[in-house]
């Protein structure tokens, strides 16, 4: 016997699919803070090549991640998320 | 030590207690007591969410302990602090809209109310009210403990003096101005502790002789230091990416930073603290790991990690500017404890108190039981700190992973997975909390990775297993 009797608030759907850009984007963040960590980084130290001074899979992995997650975090927020009203209007919760 | 960096400590101390007196005068005119002392009345703009988050999240280990380490690992550690950007927009993005909308229907304003109403089961919340009043109290008295350290080697104060100034100084505003007064205080916190880390960096890349200087340093001393795996090679990366859990996705499962994704006013908040809150956590704790990595070629051979921040402020600072640098870890510690403060008080007034105890208690009995019930805490918390109990801080090594792993499941599949029932949430909570205790005491950091993950991993399982097995004897699932 299956329960599914939640009828479907469509703000909900709304948080659904922005809950799931929040765990691509941390997929994403992780996959580029490791490859660039790992896939740069594993060379022995004496070959690295260094960007503002620092070794290249630390520029790359922790400080331009940085800034490219901020970028692609905002412009998530700014073009995906949508603005919803968050007070019940006619189906109240309990009285307080 | 000098009156010159002395100075803007108080001076800094004074400014958090106006603010948190001033902000403390709206209660009064309010009409939900509840609501407002121990939710700020679900009115937070997006500036002021951003930074309670971040200040809240950011405790002494982001100030002194997290730099201290990555001064004797080197980059590699500065890696590892990296996945702590992820808590600046994960959090929110996935309790989200659906917690905040929630958690308005319920009318909750615990995250155990929303436990309560989303379960339908008194185990769930005596559960999570124990475990949120066990673990959260000694992890205060921790931090309590390491605030007053810091003052007593600022300023060479006392121990005593010191516990008793920086436990003053929270209490009070605390205690009368409930979480509206810890929020906005927490934006002033965050706010120096964002300044202090840009001062502290840039003075550090100068005093190194800039960072190509500073890199060659680091790498003739050690090539590790400048590798991604650390100062003898054992930095391994499954074990750095498995702090991805415990310091970055994981944090949703912390009750602190959870119940302020409920506490925001509208969708527009939510927005703008989603971008504020990954520049400012991901700023702060690229810098301060960094500052604590670049010290080293300047201050060669500090033997205990938690000295190095202190001192190498104190060395490439003039003093009164290392007294505003030094407020920073100061207002971690602060904005930290002060949440942890109401939210345990809130566990045992409004949780356990009036949900089981006494219901039907008059609006004027709870506000002044919630008084006396934050005081009565601050007090005990500060006795704790005179002299720690082992059992104190055998249980602050659990508060963080410990909670993480008992909350985590029940909170967000509680969200979004309907089938989800209070079995399922009870026997995720005891699995989680229980292996991770038994995993950290027999076999710490299992299969290389950190102690965290396999308690999540466990804790999933057993909620997915349970709720499913016990999907027909369970009562209808919850609207959700």
């Amino acid at each position: 016997m299956k329960k599914s009797i939640h009828k479907k608030d469509p703000r909900f759907k709304i948080a659904e699919k922005e809950a799931w850009i929040g765990i691509g984007l941390v997929l994403f963040n992780f996959i580029w803070w490791y490859g660039f960590a790992y896939g740069l980084g594993s060379e022995p130290a004496d070959e690295y090549t260094f960007i503002m001074g620092m070794p290249a899979w630390f520029f790359w992995s922790c400080v331009a991640g940085f800034v490219v997650m901020v970028i692609l975090v905002s412009a998530a927020v700014k073009f995906l998320f949508k603005e919803v009203p968050f007070e019940e209007n006619g189906e109240g919760g309990e009285s307080e | 030590m000098n009156w010159q960096v002395i100075a803007p400590l108080i001076f800094f101390l004074i400014i958090i207690f106006l603010v948190g007196l001033w902000s403390s005068r709206k209660i009064d005119a309010s009409s939900s007591f509840l609501q407002d002392y121990f939710l700020g009345g679900r009115q937070l703009g997006g500036f002021i969410l951003a930074m309670t988050m971040i200040a809240t999240y950011g405790s002494a280990s982001s100030f002194i302990g997290g730099p201290g380490v990555a001064y004797t690992q080197g980059l590699g550690w500065v890696l590892l602090a990296m996945s702590q950007v992820v808590t600046g927009y994960f959090v929110l993005m996935v309790l989200g809209k659906k917690f905040a909308i929630t958690a308005r229907k319920y009318n909750a304003v615990t995250l155990i109310d929303f436990l309560k109403e989303r379960y339908n089961s008194k185990w769930v919340v005596w559960l999570s009210s124990l475990s949120i009043i066990i673990f959260l109290f000694s992890a205060m008295a921790a931090q309590w403990v390491g605030g007053a350290r810091l003052i007593e080697s600022l300023t060479g104060l006392s121990y005593l003096s010191a516990l008793f100034i920086f436990a003053a100084s929270v209490m009070v505003y605390v205690v009368i101005g409930g979480f509206r007064a810890v929020a906005l205080t927490d934006a002033v916190q965050g706010g120096i502790m964002f300044i202090g880390t840009m001062i502290l960096l840039v003075a550090v890349i100068v005093a190194g002789g800039g960072i190509p200087n500073i890199i060659s340093d680091l790498s003739s001393e050690n090539p590790n230091l400048i590798t991604p795996f650390g100062f003898d090679g054992g930095l391994t990366p499954l074990y750095v990416s498995s702090f991805w859990i415990l310091v970055g996705v994981g944090v949703v499962g912390l009750p602190q930073v959870a119940v302020r994704a409920m506490s925001y006013k509208n969708a527009r908040a939510m927005h703008r603290a989603i971008i504020i809150g990954t520049i400012v956590v991901g700023f702060i704790m690229l810098g301060m790991h960094l500052i604590g990595v670049f010290a080293r070629p300047i201050l060669p051979g500090i033997e205990v990690g938690d000295k190095v921040m202190p001192m190498i402020a104190m060395e490439v600072l003039p003093p009164w500017l290392a007294g505003i640098v030094l407020a920073a870890p100061m207002a971690a510690i602060m904005s930290t404890v002060d949440s942890l403060l109401l939210l345990v008080s809130s566990a045992i007034v409004k949780d356990v108190y009036i949900n089981y105890i006494k219901p039907d208690t008059e609006e004027s009995t709870v506000k002044k039981m919630s008084f006396a019930v934050t005081a009565l805490l601050g007090v005990l918390v500060c006795i704790m700190a005179l002299s720690p109990p082992d059992l104190l801080i055998w249980l602050n090594l659990f508060s963080f992973g410990g909670l993480e792993a008992a909350f985590i499941w029940p909170v967000v599949l509680g969200l979004y997975w309907a089938k989800g029932n209070k079995y399922g949430a009870v026997a995720s909570m005891i699995t989680g909390t229980a292996s991770y205790i038994l995993f950290h005491t027999f076999y710490p950091n299992a299969l290389g990775m950190n102690t965290v993950v396999l308690p999540i991993a466990l804790s999933l399982a057993a909620y997915i297993a349970v709720s499913l097995f016990t999907e027909n004897t369970a009562p209808a699932a919850a609207e959700i």
